[in-house]
This record gives C-alpha cells, sequence and structure tokens, in this order.
C-alpha cells in the first residue's frame, strides 16, 4: 500500500509539469499582455518596457516558465496585474469554490446514490421510468440555461433567494448553485448507481445474503451498494477536480468571486500568472482526487490489493 | 435601511397630525442623508493610484474619493474650479496655480501645492510604472523624467516649482491655452503623504479629499465607502455611503436590480435593452457619454495610403447605414456620428453636428462611385478587426458589413475578422500587423475637442494606431493650442477636423450612450460625461 501511494506520488510529477508547461505555452501564445493594460490606446513603449521587465515578460518563455516554477516550489506564485499576489486571490477564492464543490458533491452523493438505488431496486416501476426522464431532461438542458431559470424564478419572481451570491459566500447562500452547479453530474451519477444496482441485484452473494436470512436494509446497503459503488466512486472523484475548474460558467451566473471568476478574469487580462497559478493548483486537486480515488476502490472491494 | 425609512414614515403619519409641516420639509427635502446605497461594479484593472486607473471601473471610485483642482460640471462637462483659487497665465505656457485654502485630506493633512507637485512628479516619474504618465507629457522636463527608452536622468519635473504653501508654477514644454481645462482628470489629483510613506497600505485603503471615505476595501469583491461628515467641499454627499459591489456579468447585476437587491447598476447589458423601459420605467437613464467609436485604418500599409485612397475611405463611411444599425443592434443607445467629436462637449465646446456631411450618410451609389474612381477596394475586399471577449462588438460589425456588402452589391466586399481577447488584439495594434479597417473606441479624458483630434491624429500622438499623418491638420492643431482665445481655439480645432473629413482618416460609426437603472429607493440619479454616476448627488429613501 505504502510502496504503491509512493510510486503514484512520483508518475504526478512528470503529468504535472506537462500540464503547467502546456498552460504556460498557451496563455503565452495568445499574445502580448502588456499591450491590454492600458486601454484603447499604446502604452507609452518605455512604461510598457518597465512593464514588461516588471512582470518578467522580457525573457525568452523557456526561462520564464524556469522562474515560475522554482518560485512555485517557494510558495511564490507571482503577482497578479492589478498589484495583488496571486496566493491572495487564492487565498479568497478558493475557500469559496471549495464550499460550492462540497454543496455539488454532497448533492451528487446524497440524491444522486438515492435515487440511484430507489430506482436500481424498482426497474421498470413508474418510479424508475420516471426519474429516468427528468435525468434525460436535466443531462440534455446546459447549465446555464437551468441557472439563469432557476436564478429569475427563485430569485427574481418568487422572491425566495437572492439571485446573487454575497462577497462572503456563506453556505446558505451557495445551496442553490450548487445545486445547479451539480444537476448534470447528479443525473449522471443516478443513472450509473441504478445500472450498477440492478446489475448486482442478480449477482450470487446477494442472493447467498438473501437466503441467510439478513435483514433487507442490510443487504442492500452492506452487500449491495458497496459493490455497486466503484464506478460511482471513480465518476465522482474525477468530477472533483471538474466541478472546481469547471464552475466559470455557473459562478459567473450567481456572481460568485472563486476560482471560475479569476480564471475567467485571468483569461480575459491575458494575466499569466493568475492563470497557470490557478491552473496548477487545480491540476493538483486533480491528481490528488484521482489517488484517493484509486484507494477507496481498496476500501470498497477487499478483493482490490495494492502493492 | 428600508426598515427604517418605513418607520420614519409611520412616525410621520403620527407626528402628522402635531406638526405636518416639519415632516413634509424632510420628505420633499429628499431622502434619508444616512442611506446607503448598493451599486454595481467591475473590478479595477490596475491598482488604484490617480496616475495609474485609465478605465471606467478604477475612475468610479477615484470620483468619489478625491477632487482636483478643477471638475468637470456632471451636466454640462465645463471644467470649474474646485480646489483651485485661481489659474492664470500670460503666455499660455507659464502657469500659476493658487490653491484653495481650508482643503485637507480625511486624514487630516492639509492640501497644499505640495500635494500636488509630489503627486504629478509621482504620476510621471518612468520608475513607478503609471499608465497615465503620458498627461504629464506637456509639462517641461517630462523627457528626462520618462524617456522613451534607457534610464531617467531626473526624478522630478523640471517644470514644476512650489512657490509658496498654496501656489506653484507649471511650465509646459510647449503653448497649451486649454491645459487648466484638463486639469479636472483623475491623474492630476492631489496625493496625502500617506500616499507615498506607506504605499502599500495607501493602496490597500486609498485616502484622498472628496466627499467620501474608503470604509473597507475588499479586493476583487467589494469597497465600502461612507460619506465624509467634514468634507470641506460644495458638493458634499447627499447619501449616506456607497457600496461598490463587484459583478463578473452584468446580466447579474440587471437581475440583482430587478429582484431589490441592488439599487443601482450602470451600464445595462445589450441584452437587456429591449424589456428595461417596461422593467424599470422611468428609472432608467440613457445619456450621451464622450465616447465615440470609429474604424480606423492602417496608414502604415501601402494599399490604404496612395493617392485616391482617400476616395475608397469616404465611399466605405457612405456604404455604412449608420442609423439602422444604431436602431436595431443598439436599440437607440447610440447615436449616428456626424462628426468626429461628441455631444457632451456642446456648441461651444466644438461639437458640430453635420460636420462630416455627405461622408457620413448612407449612400449606396455614391459609395460605390467613389470606391470605383479611388481604384476600388485593396485586393478586391476588406477586412473589420475587433476584439471578440467583451462590448458586444461581433453584433455591430456583421451588420457594418452587412451594409457595405449590401451597398456594393458584393457578398465578399467585406468580412469580419474577430481576436480572440483584447489584449491580442492591442498587441496586433502596437505591432502594426492590420492589414484592413479594425475597430477605434475613444473615451474623452476630459471634454475639450483638443482630446478628440490630438491624441488620435496628430502625427506620432499616442493614440494614432493608424498612424495617419497630415501636415495641414498638425499645423492648425499646433495654431490652435497656441490660441489664448477659446473660441478661436475652437475654431481651429474644427477646421483641423475638417481635413479630418477630408481624407476620411477614420470613419465616425455613432456616439455611444451611458446607460443607468436604478430601484426605486434611489432620486437624482445623473451620469456624467464620463458615463460614471454622479454618487453624491444621489438621494435615497
Amino acid at each position: 500500500m505504502g510502496r504503491y501511494v509512493v510510486r503514484r506520488l512520483i508518475q504526478m510529477v512528470p503529468v504535472f509539469v506537462g500540464a503547467t508547461l502546456l498552460i504556460f505555452l498557451m496563455v503565452n501564445v495568445m499574445g502580448d499582455p502588456v499591450a491590454g493594460l492600458c486601454g484603447e490606446r499604446r502604452c507609452d513603449p518605455a512604461t510598457a518596457a518597465r512593464l514588461e521587465q516588471e512582470f518578467g515578460l522580457d525573457e525568452p518563455v523557456w526561462r520564464q516558465y524556469l522562474t515560475y516554477m522554482g518560485n512555485v516550489f517557494t510558495g511564490d506564485f507571482g503577482t497578479a496585474f492589478n498589484g495583488q499576489e496571486v496566493t491572495e486571490l487564492m487565498a479568497t477564492a478558493f475557500p469559496v469554490t471549495i464550499r460550492l464543490t462540497l454543496i455539488a458533491i454532497l448533492f451528487e452523493v446524497v440524491v444522486g446514490i438515492a435515487l440511484g438505488v430507489v430506482t436500481g431496486l424498482r426497474r421498470g416501476r413508474p418510479v424508475d421510468t420516471g426519474v429516468l426522464l427528468f435525468t434525460l431532461v436535466v443531462v440534455s438542458v446546459p447549465t446555464f440555461v437551468t441557472g439563469l431559470l432557476l436564478q429569475l424564478l427563485l430569485g427574481v419572481e418568487w422572491g425566495w433567494i437572492r439571485p446573487s451570491v454575497s462577497s462572503g459566500a456563506p453556505f446558505d447562500e451557495l445551496i442553490l448553485p450548487g445545486l445547479v452547479l451539480a444537476s448534470v453530474s447528479l443525473a449522471y451519477v443516478t443513472r450509473l448507481t441504478r445500472t450498477s444496482i440492478a446489475e448486482n441485484r442478480r449477482s450470487d452473494y446477494v442472493r447467498t445474503a438473501v437466503a441467510k436470512g439478513l435483514p433487507h436494509r442490510r443487504v442492500v446497503v452492506r452487500h449491495l451498494l458497496r459493490n455497486s459503488l466503484i464506478p460511482v466512486v471513480t465518476f465522482i472523484g474525477a468530477d472533483i477536480g471538474f466541478l472546481m475548474g469547471g464552475a466559470i460558467v455557473t459562478e459567473r451566473i450567481f456572481n460568485i468571486h472563486g476560482v471560475g471568476y479569476q480564471l475567467y478574469q485571468g483569461i480575459l487580462r491575458q494575466n499569466t500568472q493568475t492563470v497557470v497559478g490557478f491552473v496548477t493548483v487545480l491540476v493538483l486537486v486533480f491528481l490528488v482526487a484521482n489517488l484517493v480515488v484509486d484507494l477507496l476502490y481498496a476500501v470498497l472491494d477487499p478483493r482490490i490489493r495494492y502493492a | 435601511m428600508r426598515g427604517a425609512t418605513h418607520a420614519r414614515r409611520a412616525v410621520c403619519a403620527v407626528a402628522a397630525v402635531l406638526a405636518a409641516a416639519a415632516c413634509e420639509a424632510e420628505a420633499s427635502g429628499g431622502g434619508d442623508a444616512g442611506a446607503v446605497l448598493s451599486a454595481s461594479w467591475g473590478d479595477p484593472q490596475n491598482p488604484l493610484e490617480p496616475a495609474n486607473t485609465n478605465e471606467v471601473q478604477g475612475g468610479k471610485v477615484l470620483d468619489m474619493v478625491f477632487r482636483g483642482l478643477k471638475r468637470y460640471d456632471p451636466v454640462t462637462g465645463e471644467a470649474k474650479d474646485m480646489l483651485a483659487e485661481r489659474i492664470e497665465t500670460s503666455d499660455s505656457r507659464n502657469f500659476t496655480v493658487t490653491v484653495k485654502d481650508g482643503w485637507t485630506f480625511s486624514n487630516g493633512e492639509k492640501v497644499t501645492a505640495r500635494s500636488f507637485v509630489d503627486a504629478w512628479n509621482y504620476g510621471a516619474s518612468l520608475r513607478n510604472n503609471q499608465r497615465n504618465a503620458y498627461f504629464f507629457g506637456y509639462i517641461k522636463g517630462y523627457d528626462q523624467v520618462h524617456p522613451e527608452e534607457g534610464e531617467q536622468t531626473a526624478d522630478t519635473l523640471s517644470g514644476l516649482k512650489v512657490t509658496g504653501e498654496r501656489t506653484f508654477t507649471v511650465e509646459l514644454a510647449q503653448k497649451f491655452s486649454t491645459f487648466p481645462d484638463t486639469l479636472g482628470y483623475n491623474a492630476f489629483a492631489p496625493l496625502p503623504r500617506a500616499f507615498f510613506d506607506d504605499h502599500d497600505a495607501w493602496v490597500r485603503k486609498p485616502v484622498g479629499n472628496g466627499p467620501y471615505l474608503v470604509d473597507s476595501y475588499t479586493r476583487g469583491s467589494q469597497m465600502s465607502l461612507r460619506t465624509w461628515n467634514d468634507y470641506p467641499g460644495p458638493d458634499k454627499a447627499r447619501n449616506g455611503g456607497v457600496d461598490l459591489k463587484v459583478y463578473t456579468d452584468a446580466n447579474t447585476a440587471y437581475t440583482d436590480l430587478m429582484a431589490g437587491n441592488l439599487d443601482l447598476a450602470d451600464d445595462i447589458p445589450a441584452a437587456q435593452l429591449k424589456n428595461v423601459r417596461s422593467d424599470l420605467g422611468d428609472r432608467y437613464l440613457n445619456t450621451p457619454a464622450g465616447i465615440l467609436q470609429t474604424l480606423a485604418f492602417p496608414y502604415y500599409d501601402d494599399a490604404w495610403n496612395k493617392p485616391g485612397s482617400e476616395k475608397v475611405r469616404t465611399g466605405l463611411s457612405m456604404a455604412i447605414d449608420r442609423k439602422q444599425i444604431t436602431d436595431t443592434i443598439f436599440q437607440r443607445t447610440r447615436t449616428p456620428a456626424t462628426d468626429w467629436t461628441s455631444p457632451v462637449l456642446g456648441e461651444d465646446g466644438g461639437y458640430r453636428a453635420g460636420l462630416c456631411g455627405d461622408a457620413c450618410a448612407y449612400r449606396p451609389d455614391e459609395a460605390k462611385r467613389l470606391i470605383r474612381e479611388g481604384g476600388g477596394l485593396p485586393g478586391g475586399k476588406v477586412t473589420i478587426t475587433f476584439n471578440a471577449d467583451t462590448g458586444s462588438h461581433r453584433e455591430w460589425v456583421n451588420a457594418v458589413c452587412n451594409s457595405i456588402n449590401n451597398a456594393l452589391d458584393d457578398e465578399h466586399a467585406c468580412t469580419a475578422d474577430p481576436v480572440g481577447t483584447f489584449a491580442d488584439f492591442r498587441g496586433r495594434i502596437t505591432d502594426r500587423k492590420m492589414t484592413g479597417l479594425f475597430r477605434a473606441g475613444w473615451q474623452m479624458d476630459y471634454p475639450l475637442i483638443q482630446n478628440f483630434l490630438q491624441p488620435l491624429y496628430y502625427t506620432g500622438a499616442s493614440s494614432n494606431d493608424g498612424m495617419w499623418s497630415n501636415e495641414r491638420f498638425d499645423g492648425l492643431v499646433d495654431r490652435a493650442n497656441q490660441e489664448t482665445d477659446d473660441a478661436k481655439a475652437v475654431g481651429l480645432f474644427q477646421q483641423a477636423e475638417e481635413v479630418v473629413r477630408d481624407d476620411m482618416a477614420a470613419i465616425p460609426l455613432w456616439y455611444q450612450n451611458g446607460s443607468a437603472g436604478w430601484s426605486e429607493r434611489l432620486s437624482d440619479v445623473r451620469l456624467n460625461p464620463f458615463s460614471v454616476p454622479v454618487y453624491d448627488q444621489i438621494k435615497v429613501g
């Protein structure tokens, strides 16, 4: 187990370097960021040169990358164009996005799996068909439509919630954005769980458990569900990284100042430091989430062993 | 706050029997002077220093926190004395400035001549990377403090001298008669010592001499400004303060306004223009701002800079149906341009409706003829380059191209050429990579006709992106700047503008309006000529 983890951690190094390098190059290919700093007019050449020097843009790209990575390992992610440290931006953005992601994951796990179990056990009944239809609708409607629609209905028409999230972004204001963010994944989780449960219901170990006279609840939760969760856990694990970085649309609709907002702003202003910094952290989150998922397999299915 | 208003109304109702007049007087006086309003905002692009802020979002804050020597009247745009007691000159080149007595910064420090001179020296110095440094370019010694390349050889502008506690002199590098009228721009604001002594702390929480204090500032999300009760100026705020909230998307701000979550949203999104009247009724404002949209040409490309190509350019201008585009795409929030300035200047300031004449009218047949006479479009077709990331430019560029194609009866005469980001777009312009027409927008820095012409069309000027050059134009501008009589100066600038017209240096498209919508709590909402809400005049309740 320990050796497995170490091996996986070492494997992360090339993935990490490759991903950050790619992002770094992509942002650089977009053109000269200083040109956008002076509004609709040309920066005067002297100031432009000074700014380029200050942000290290006057050096060749490979040098910029090496300097940047060197700084990252000492915890210095550079400075954004508005003079703020990128670490400061992260300190304000990540807690918000983590709260949002937690709520989204919670919805996926609780609602998604519950619906999956119910439909999986009642295959072909009206409940199953109804939920299937509902998930089909959710999957096919884009997030921004669901988001804007719910915002308009709940926020403006009925006045149940505030249409936008305040700058502190407490948990209760994030419930609706979290639900919107989770909606598509939630539908997938439901469908995955349903299929998996329906398949395993007919397996030998379930029949044995029932024959032993175990209570129904114990059969479902301990035997059936636990064995059916492996594909679901894989999906949710991969989803964590996706939710954190891919919340740009949801964060824009509800005016949440999280990671998506910073990334969007960074891309518009062509701010290499912000974009690369945030993506670097997201890459790390993704890698760690994947490792945790792999380790969870062993917990769920004792037949799986890592050496 | 709403609760408080209700409560007071109730009290008034009870008291009405006893002394109706008192409550009435207060009600007609308008609103609760202590009430705070919330307004939409965007994250400022640069650090909030006066000489470093060149966009409207940072400008909103500076407009509340600072007062300069001059201030532009929110209605007429005229430059009026604010901190300046008098600005005297005999030769349009040497100015003596006297600062009014009794002004202080909100931290108690007196505003003196030095507060200005130090601030201007800071703004001009190359070392400080100030985006607006070129504003000090008229002052003598700028080329030593801010050389084109290499290290600076002086720390302070030699043209600035403190001569007394409240007086200082300004020597310009050349004659510039309307220089005092430029001093209302934010870059010329005074700065307290705290700015220089603990710069980081100041940027985190700016201290100025305006009607509002910065109460708290959470970067990237919110700034709370409160009325400064001891503000010595004549334009004391009529509300308790303003909470500026950062919105990533103007649509969300609009939704929040509809839900009663926000009091003031400026910049109504294009998508909502159709229903804004029915949503807000008379709580919506749409007034001209000092913004002109044009299409510029790359004069560094020989195809656009040969004898006869002025006919092609004029022809293209005549092929654009401005009225139809502003009516349908912009819902009349923009007005077809008929000169190269802006209506906010007023007739006296140099705006002349119809100066462009037929060249800006939709004349498809004439357009076809002129382009043919001028040798046709270079390579048989043109492109219009624009940035696709902000400002919904794609819609109108497509419409302009359609209009040109229809006028010329050629489906392929004009095509849109989008560039991904604004920074990339600006980069290509700076590197002179444009081959066809490109979008050019100009938001005035100060309401002077000079500002609409010199920076854009003077040979080698800071925003002359197309590198247009014309000796006659340059000569007229030089003469206008030396002219001490304002009316004569304006006349000369208008003559220069006619040169721009005859050569069609850039195609004027439309004057842009500023827009704002507000909640029922507010009254007296106005936008100044820079399309910034005049926060201090807004009444709440």
